[in-house]
């Protein structure tokens, strides 16, 4: 008789709202979004926290969710770019990423966003130095960063002007 | 020991298309009974734009507003042919086959428009959706009353067919010359780089290049490209390898923590002019400008460690072990 996994009850808050997965045991926070909760816009690329397009934020600290259990995530909040904003609703980052052309194959995008996010939730006015290191854990292959480092400086003018967030 | 500063230059020739056994894309055009077109071609957007600047020449060869065209790509099971997305071909070809769809399309639009207005097609025009009659702006209908007269009424499609082909050429031979490419576009690049004799690791100060694109449909997305292809250039140069020991499979990288590419502190300084001289034959002069952005930067800063230090590493990646072997081999000439 085949062995039965053990399952878990993972509940968490969700981008503002709570939500309970059924998972299988070390099944990662990136697999839960994609497959069980099918949140897309967070990537799955290289799945050993090499490439930062996995990156959502955890209780409003960055990580990598191929990298965390996500029985870990139990009765914590999540938030994916999905949760900063959408069509229609555009945050400033995505709207300035959108008119930098900050975006080329777009798989790196989503994590850029959320390490930009997180960078300017703590340093509303950072420097072009600053933003470059925020960035250091998020590859990107097509646009050079250029593109991207402009964007954030000009989501962060635009924030500080009180664009509505 | 120290640190030596050098400045190299280097310059390419890219040619857009191949030869292969010739080398044709296909595309159609067909508009819905809303008045949008859609463009549907097997080629395909990985990232550098082109469904936007084919959405760019359809909306310009119909006369229709962007918004109006939707580009379908990438199912090679239900698209025209294509060869592929390859050989910085995909907006000169699909976009000279997208203005020859485009173009019959038109002049099914005109005539059923021509029916509806009481006018001869070759007097009327058609500028952002709207057909009116030549010197006579008051007379106008809509692409979109247009297409529900051709769907409901007249009871014809408003669609054309593309394709563009660059014929194999053959090569010569008594002399081996070949006509391979369509068109070439050029670019100049200068490095200024600096070298620590001491540890032999090399630092990229400055990447500035001069480029001859052709005509730029969406010069954002042609900076996009340029400035994508210097920061690749510089790590094909300095940092990535797939066998660093070659024939040997020893050390060979497995992940992104072994297979090193520049992050966003690893940026010179870049800066880029473009000029436009347009093709003969590019879709509105348009010349490709994809791979050749990683071309002129490897050389140039090859020539600039060289500048720097008075030697030439010609294997690639110039490793910091491999400039202070060169070194070492100079110092016991």
């Amino acid at each position: 008789m085949a062995t039965q996994l053990a399952t878990h009850i993972v509940t968490f808050q969700l981008n503002g709202r709570p939500h309970a997965v059924t998972v299988a045991p070390l099944t990662t926070l990136r697999t839960a979004l994609r497959e069980d909760l099918h949140l897309h816009a967070t990537k799955a690329g290289c799945g050993q926290g090499g490439c930062g397009s996995c990156t959502v934020l955890l209780d409003n600290e960055l990580v990598l969710s191929c990298l965390v259990p996500v029985t870990l995530v139990d009765g914590r909040s999540v938030t994916t770019l999905e949760g900063i904003g959408g069509p229609g609703r555009l945050h400033p980052l995505q709207e300035a990423f959108h008119d930098h052309f900050a975006a080329q194959c777009g798989y790196c995008t989503a994590g850029m966003i959320m390490a930009a996010k997180w960078l300017l939730d703590r340093n509303p006015n950072p420097t072009r130095a600053e933003i470059q290191m925020a960035l250091a854990g998020n590859l990107c292959r097509c646009t050079g960063y250029v593109p991207i480092i402009e964007a954030i400086e000009d989501a962060a003018r635009r924030m500080s002007k009180g664009v509505k967030r | 020991m120290s640190v030596m500063r050098g400045r190299g230059i280097a310059s390419a020739n890219y040619p857009t298309g191949m030869n292969l056994g010739g080398d044709p894309t296909q595309a159609l055009v067909f508009c819905q009974p809303t008045g949008t077109f859609s463009v549907k071609l097997a080629s395909t957007d990985l990232g550098q734009g082109l469904k936007t600047v084919i959405g760019q020449i359809a909306a310009e060869a119909l006369g229709v507003p962007l918004e109006s065209v939707v580009v379908d790509t990438g199912d090679t099971d239900s698209a025209p042919h294509d060869m592929g997305t390859f050989a910085s071909r995909a907006t000169h070809r699909a976009g000279n086959a997208v203005i020859m769809a485009a173009t019959e399309a038109k002049k099914v639009l005109l005539e059923v428009a021509a029916e509806e207005m009481e006018a001869a097609p070759e007097d009327l025009e058609v500028r952002d959706g709207q057909v009116s009659v030549k010197g006579t702006p008051q007379r106008t209908m809509s692409v979109f009353d247009i297409a529900l007269a051709a769907h409901f009424k007249q009871g014809r499609t408003i669609s054309g067919r593309g394709i563009y082909l660059k014929p194999k050429s053959a090569i010569d031979p008594e002399t081996g010359a070949c006509d391979p490419d369509s068109t070439e576009a050029h670019v100049t690049t200068v490095a200024d780089v600096e070298v620590d004799t001491e540890t032999g690791e090399v630092t990229v100060l400055r990447l500035a290049s001069a480029y001859e694109v052709g005509r730029q449909v969406n010069p954002q997305m042609v900076q996009g490209q340029i400035t994508g292809g210097a920061v690749m250039g510089m790590a094909h140069t300095l940092m990535e390898s797939v066998f660093p020991y070659y024939p040997a499979l020893d050390h060979h990288p497995g992940n992104f923590g072994e297979y090193v590419i520049p992050t966003a502190v690893d940026l010179p300084e870049l800066h880029h002019v473009v000029l436009e001289y347009p093709s003969s034959n590019g879709p509105y002069g348009v010349k490709g400008v994809g791979e050749m952005t990683a071309n002129s930067p490897i050389p140039a800063i090859v020539n600039a460690i060289h500048d720097a230090v008075g030697v030439f590493v010609t294997e690639l990646p110039v490793t910091p072990e491999k400039v202070l072997r060169a070194l070492r081999a100079k110092e016991q000439l």
